[in-house]
């Protein structure tokens, strides 16, 4: 296995990690996203509930 | 068939219907993507004129095709939403849009860092593949921007469906520019007349990761229109249901 790439590892593993980072960051939003909208709606229930 | 289409247009059934799906997507692009990289980084053989720098490609020709999927995705989701009205269609170009800009950005950035090796610069203006790929990433900025400018979501749907079907024309003309104007850019490798002009064991690897990344998109925009739809069903019975019964 020949990990610099004859010469050009610093450009190959940047593109590769660069896109491990892009996926990972696309999921934890995604997460998120989901995460958030469904807390704010357990807190409207529990305003509605409360009130 | 009518009826399953139907079927999932409902938010309630399509929520869950998603739940089921993601693994299904995400685990099988997984695992193509390891082997790809793989396959890619140590047992695909050298390119004689470009190197070991021809790796790119593993990653910069997966996030260029899937920055046009994306777009297709969400212009033929937001026409649909805006010809038959169906709410779940906005929500799948409202979920798309982030995620084809995100690929937009990974494919300008990558294909920057193999022209500077290659072409001896990070970027040229002049060249109408680098040009038209960077003005769809505008095109994303811009469907964002316009759809969290207008706070009712029915009329940010509306516009943003406009917006995105006007820029939609962007997409042929990204993928057909290296062969109608002059580019630095080369020309089609995968989609040619006479089959891919690649050898195979450079080829499945690059199959294997444009595959594994088309699933892990589709996992992707699962994940994101589950929480669109979360978001626009937040008054609904259901949701309320779904929430006091402690289901995700």
């Amino acid at each position: 296995m020949d990990f610099s790439m004859g010469g050009y590892g610093a450009y190959v593993w940047t593109c590769f990690i660069m896109a491990g980072v892009v996926l990972v960051i696309c999921e934890w939003r995604a997460r998120l996203r989901h995460r958030r909208v469904y807390r704010d709606i357990e807190v409207r229930i529990k305003a509605l509930g409360d009130s | 068939m009518w009826k399953f289409i139907h079927q999932l247009a409902s938010p309630p059934h399509f929520y869950r219907i998603a739940q089921i799906l993601i693994p299904w997507l995400a685990v099988p692009g997984l695992l193509l993507i390891g082997y790809g990289t793989y396959a890619g980084l140590f047992l695909a053989p050298m390119d004689y004129q470009q190197g070991d720098a021809f790796r790119i490609i593993y990653v910069h020709v997966p996030s260029a095709y899937l920055s046009m999927l994306a777009y297709m995705t969400m212009a033929v989701s937001a026409g649909i939403g805006l010809i038959w009205r169906i709410k779940l269609s906005h929500a799948v170009a409202a979920a798309a849009a982030p995620l084809g800009a995100w690929f937009t950005f990974l494919a300008l950035a990558t294909g920057s860092i193999w022209g500077k090796p290659m072409w001896g610069t990070w970027w040229e203006w002049g060249d109408p593949r680098l040009t038209s790929e960077l003005i769809m990433l505008f095109l994303y900025f811009g469907y964002m921007a316009l759809r969290g400018a207008i706070d009712d979501t029915t009329k940010a749907d509306r516009a943003s469906a406009v917006l995105a079907l006007v820029g939609a024309v962007n997409v042929p003309i990204i993928h057909f520019s290296v062969e109608w104007w002059s580019s630095l850019h080369q020309g089609p490798t995968l989609i040619k007349e006479g089959g891919p002009a690649m050898d195979p064991g450079m080829l499945y690897p690059l199959l294997a990761m444009i595959l594994g990344f088309t699933f892990i998109f589709g996992a992707l925009l699962l994940r994101r229109v589950r929480a669109e739809v979360l978001f626009r069903e937040r008054r609904t019975r259901w949701v309320k249901d779904l929430v006091l019964s402690g289901g995700s």
